[in-house]
């Protein structure tokens, strides 16, 4: 058995109040002055705790309050309302939800996975992501208890490339070489943040967060993160490999932006150094299926496609989802006998533990995030730093080691929800999981064999 | 006997009992606000059939606005706000609904529950009770007397008409239970809810003929005198099961799966580990429990056969249920229980649970009832097996609307669970596990949150949320000129889906 994952959280407070979903309201006039008032009833505290932040002119309640509506209820005049906080509404975008925000701030404060009671309160069914379900076992099929730590699971997934099969000659002796792998224990890179007053602080909490969870961090390399070498996968320009390669020797693996010389740039790594493998950082545009099969004919290892902060197609006039093109692609390479000579790892969209699960099911190897880091670092995803106003919460400010702390936390959160999936489905490798579209439900497909059976054609169809 | 004796052995029907919410301020959906201008005429007490105005001596009291139908009523002519001389009155839609409830269970459908649990009637005025806003499934699925228009059938015999289930379709020699209602309490375990929410929800299920469930947290010996009502639960973590727990009940459950976390453990945390919680759990006070999945002796439908086969010999009298959530195979696991000897295939479907579980969880895995039911109806047909088996289907059954529908998609009856704590006034915050547990006294066992709610209030408002539903399902089968709930199995010529019209 492989030695066991185990990733060391601590509990990290947030230095912002963060904005609460909650928006409690309490009139002075009318108050009856009782004795036992319904504030001090209230199960959390929460009246107690509450503070005003007079630089930010937040009052904590809307964070500690958990709506439960006992103290509106409670109250003989009936002077507590509440309402949605205004600015919880307002924060992120059709996408990144509020919701979704909110729980990337709670896992990074605790680094627990988010549990709650009364069943699922969301719609049915929803764009993206939110029309598949994953599978379970019962009776028929065992499933696997990673969660407790009674099974071990194991989420650790290969980078680099595997050969098709393997050569022996007349003596039996192996004769083929099979290129080097990377193991990293997570299926999750770090990618480059698209937004935020960025500056080294941020990326010295990722690139120390990389290290310490045993994977890396794929960005445009500077001297200040030389210390975690280890764990940058440098994305190197074909000007910066004519200039040097200083980082093409120190790199574990290296990277390189799609481009017309694509070929030239792999040959002058491999020249330098072989065994190292190389990752393409190609956009899934209209032509990604074909370029992602021509590159891995031409023997790249790793190919990173990225769609856009909502997962959808680049350069397209009718976008499509990431997943659906991850499905395409992976179909496609399965079909012509190349999958496994290459691993395909995924971002754009990527916002919830379940999206991992999900991406990996539709067929990558692993995912590529950033916005999550930046939401673990509080980012409320304002989007006022793309306007060159400044951060609300200061993240420029952040020390790197508070920062790692609430990444690593995040990632143990995500980890334990990838073992939940896992375990249900009964899988006790990760690696398992990729292209596993038959342990998938799709609406699409339970809408049609159930209620077309049903109901015939369905409105909009044909 | 007659037929209504045979259905109601206890007495029919339950009495009803007006019962208002515990907490000083009821909320409704909308606001009745009266200005410093009224001069207690008391016009308005005369006026307002609902009882929003009420006076005592000279004095108007504060107007118990969530009784009040809202604007609907300016097509009558018992309007107060208009009625007012004194234009005193106001009339606003309650803005809090915007902060409560979800796209499943709506803020209407939170009050609409409520206001049954407290008359035992169908909510008048605007308040929708039959569907939430999920934009699929059962949200989207409609009778088509509802899309007609009001055409109530006749029933030709003019015979009662009946929401009897039997629970026992094997010719095995077992008693053929009946309950009374097409539905019955599904589990909750002492721990995870208070002994008062367990018996609450025991004597409604012994008022109306039906069952409700232990969970898997062991037998309370107070339940011992509602024994003929109460299903056991046989889960993984076995706690509190004993032999004679299971000769004492009439129907015994499995637990292999449940659907708010399907294919996962449960895990009730230390700080809810009471000394009571420890001593019928037989376990250690304050330390976290964990019921493992799965089983640890079942891989196969041979070793399930052994399980059920164990519990017959136990009990010779008893049905055996299997509780199974819904994956991809459901139709097969269903039929699996089938050749173990199951009386009831209970399929628990991903969206429902009470019990606190992970969000990825309960939002991800497995597939909603709704596509459940008429997988696995139709798959035991072409088996050749329908006719034996008992469908109880769960997981996101809220209305009575929910119960009817799902039989027309192939069920036999429902398994309720979030309802009936929202009788109780549930207002699903979520936060079951979180510190002491429910701030409202429902879901949890400290012993000072548990004083919230008094027993008989808690019962009565489960027994009228029942009379509620009961008489919305006689309606909805006399509408379709059906005579008894068993005809409405698998009748989806009855309803309609909104996206296929």
């Amino acid at each position: 058995m492989p030695k066991k994952y185990h990733i060391d959280t601590r509990p990290t407070p947030p230095r912002f109040t963060p904005i609460g979903k909650s928006g409690v309201m309490d009139w002075r006039t009318g108050c009856l002055r009782c004795k036992r008032c319904a504030k001090t009833t209230c199960v959390y505290g929460v009246y107690n705790l509450r503070t005003f932040n007079s630089r930010q002119l937040a009052d904590s309640i809307d964070y500690y309050c958990k709506n439960c509506f006992r103290c509106v209820q409670s109250c003989p005049v009936g002077l507590i309302t509440k309402t949605i906080n205004p600015e919880y509404l307002e924060m992120g975008d059709t996408y990144w939800t509020p919701d979704i925000i909110s729980s990337t701030w709670y896992q990074a404060e605790t680094g627990k996975i988010p549990v709650s009671g009364a069943g699922y309160g969301g719609p049915f069914v929803g764009d993206g992501f939110d029309d598949m379900w994953t599978d379970m076992s019962e009776i028929v099929r065992p499933t696997r208890d990673g969660i407790h730590g009674r099974e071990y699971i194991n989420t650790s997934i290969d980078l680099g490339r595997k050969l098709p099969y393997l050569s022996f000659n007349a003596e039996g002796k192996l004769i083929s070489e099979p290129p080097s792998l990377v193991e990293i224990p997570l299926p999750i890179i770090f990618g480059e943040l698209p937004m935020g007053n960025l500056n080294e602080t941020i990326y010295l909490a990722i690139a120390q967060a990389a290290y310490r969870l045993g994977t890396f961090l794929v960005v445009t390399p500077e001297e200040f993160l030389r210390p975690y070498a280890q764990n940058i996968i440098p994305l190197l320009s074909q000007e910066v490999l004519n200039r040097n390669l200083e980082w093409v020797h120190e790199a574990k693996i290296i990277a390189l932006p799609h481009s017309e010389t694509i070929k030239q740039s792999i040959e002058r790594i491999k020249t330098a150094r072989s065994e190292a493998p190389v990752l393409v950082k190609l956009p899934l545009t209209p032509k990604a299926k074909e370029l992602v099969t021509q590159l891995t004919m031409e023997g790249v290892d790793i190919v990173h496609v990225y769609a856009d902060t909502h997962g959808r197609e680049l350069e397209s006039t009718s976008p499509r989802f990431i997943k659906e093109m991850v499905m395409e692609i992976h179909l496609h390479l399965v079909e012509k006998h190349m999958r496994d000579q290459v691993t395909l790892v995924a971002s754009g969209g990527i916002a919830m533990a379940e999206h991992v699960a999900k991406i990996i099911i539709c067929g990558a190897d692993g995912v590529v995030i950033d916005l999550p880091l930046l939401v673990a670092l509080e980012c409320r995803l304002c989007k006022d730093c793309l306007q060159g106003e400044s951060c609300p919460v200061e993240i420029q400010d952040i020390e790197p080691d508070w920062g790692a702390q609430r990444i690593i936390n995040l990632m143990s959160a995500w980890h334990g929800q990838l073992l939940e999936v896992l375990g249900a489905m009964g899988l006790r490798e990760i690696r398992r999981l990729r292209g596993e579209m038959g342990r998938a439900m799709f609406y699409q497909d339970l809408e049609r064999e159930i209620f077309g059976a049903i109901f015939g054609e369905k409105r909009g169809d044909n | 006997m007659s037929t209504a004796e045979k259905i109601w052995p206890k007495g029919w029907p339950p009495e009803i009992r007006e019962t208002p919410s515990r907490f000083k301020r009821a909320i409704g959906k909308y606001w009745v606000r009266r200005s410093s201008l009224c001069n207690d005429c008391g016009i308005c007490v005369d006026l307002c059939p609902y009882g929003v105005h009420r006076k005592i001596g000279t004095k108007m009291l504060l107007p118990r606005d969530y009784r009040c139908i809202g604007f609907v009523c300016q097509e009558t002519d018992h309007y107060c706000i208009n009625k007012c001389p004194e234009k005193a009155l106001t009339l606003i839609r309650n803005p809090m609904c915007d902060a409560m409830g979800d796209k499943r269970w709506t803020a209407d459908l939170l009050i609409s529950t409520w206001y049954q649990a407290e008359t035992g009637e169908v909510p008048p005025g605007d308040l929708e009770y039959k569907v939430g806003d999920s934009g699929g499934g059962f949200d989207k699925l409609r009778f088509k007397f509802e899309l007609e228009g009001e055409r109530p059938k006749e029933i030709p015999d003019k015979k009662e008409i009946s929401t009897s289930i039997l629970l026992n379709r094997r010719n095995d020699k077992r008693p053929k239970v009946a309950i009374s209602v097409p539905f019955y309490g599904g589990g909750m375990s002492f721990g995870s809810v208070s002994l008062t929410t367990m018996l609450a929800r025991a004597k409604a299920a012994m008022a109306w003929n039906t069952f409700t469930c232990t969970g898997e947290g062991g037998y309370p010996e107070a339940l011992v005198p509602y024994a003929d009502y109460i299903i056991t639960q046989v889960a993984t973590g076995l706690f509190g099961v004993r032999e004679e727990t299971i000769q004492r009940a009439r129907v015994v459950e499995f637990k292999y799966a449940q659907g708010a976390k399907p294919g996962l453990g449960g895990h009730l945390l230390g700080d809810k580990v009471t000394q009571a919680v420890a001593k019928m759990r037989e376990a250690v006070a304050g330390s976290a429990l964990f019921s493992p999945f799965p089983f640890h002796s079942v891989y196969s439908v041979e070793d399930h056969k052994k399980h059920v086969d164990w519990i017959k010999e136990v009990n010779p009298h008893a049905l055996v249920a299997v509780k199974v959530s819904t994956p991809t195979d459901v139709d097969m696991v269903a039929v699996g229980s089938y050749y173990a000897g199951a009386h009831i295939i209970h399929l628990d479907g991903s969206y429902g649970g009470t019990g606190a579980a992970p969000n990825i969880a309960k939002k991800n895995i497995a597939m909603p009832i709704e596509y459940a039911i008429p997988k696995v109806h139709r798959f035991l047909i072409d088996e050749g097996i329908r006719d034996e088996m008992v469908i109880m289907a769960s997981g996101g059954i809220r209305t009575a609307y929910d119960i009817a529908k799902a039989i027309a998609l192939g069920a036999d009856g429902a398994v309720i669970g979030t309802s009936e704590l929202v009788a109780l006034e549930c207002i699903r915050c979520g936060n079951c596990e979180s510190g002491r547990g429910c701030p409202r006294g429902i879901a949890t066992t400290d012993p000072e949150l548990t004083k919230l709610m008094e027993l008989n209030w808690g019962a009565q408002r489960i027994i009228n949320l029942f009379n509620a539903w009961h008489s919305q399902l006689v309606d909805i089968l006399r509408r379709l000129g059906i005579q008894s709930i068993k005809d409405l199995v698998g009748r989806t010529d009855c309803l309609v889906h909104l996206d296929y019209m």
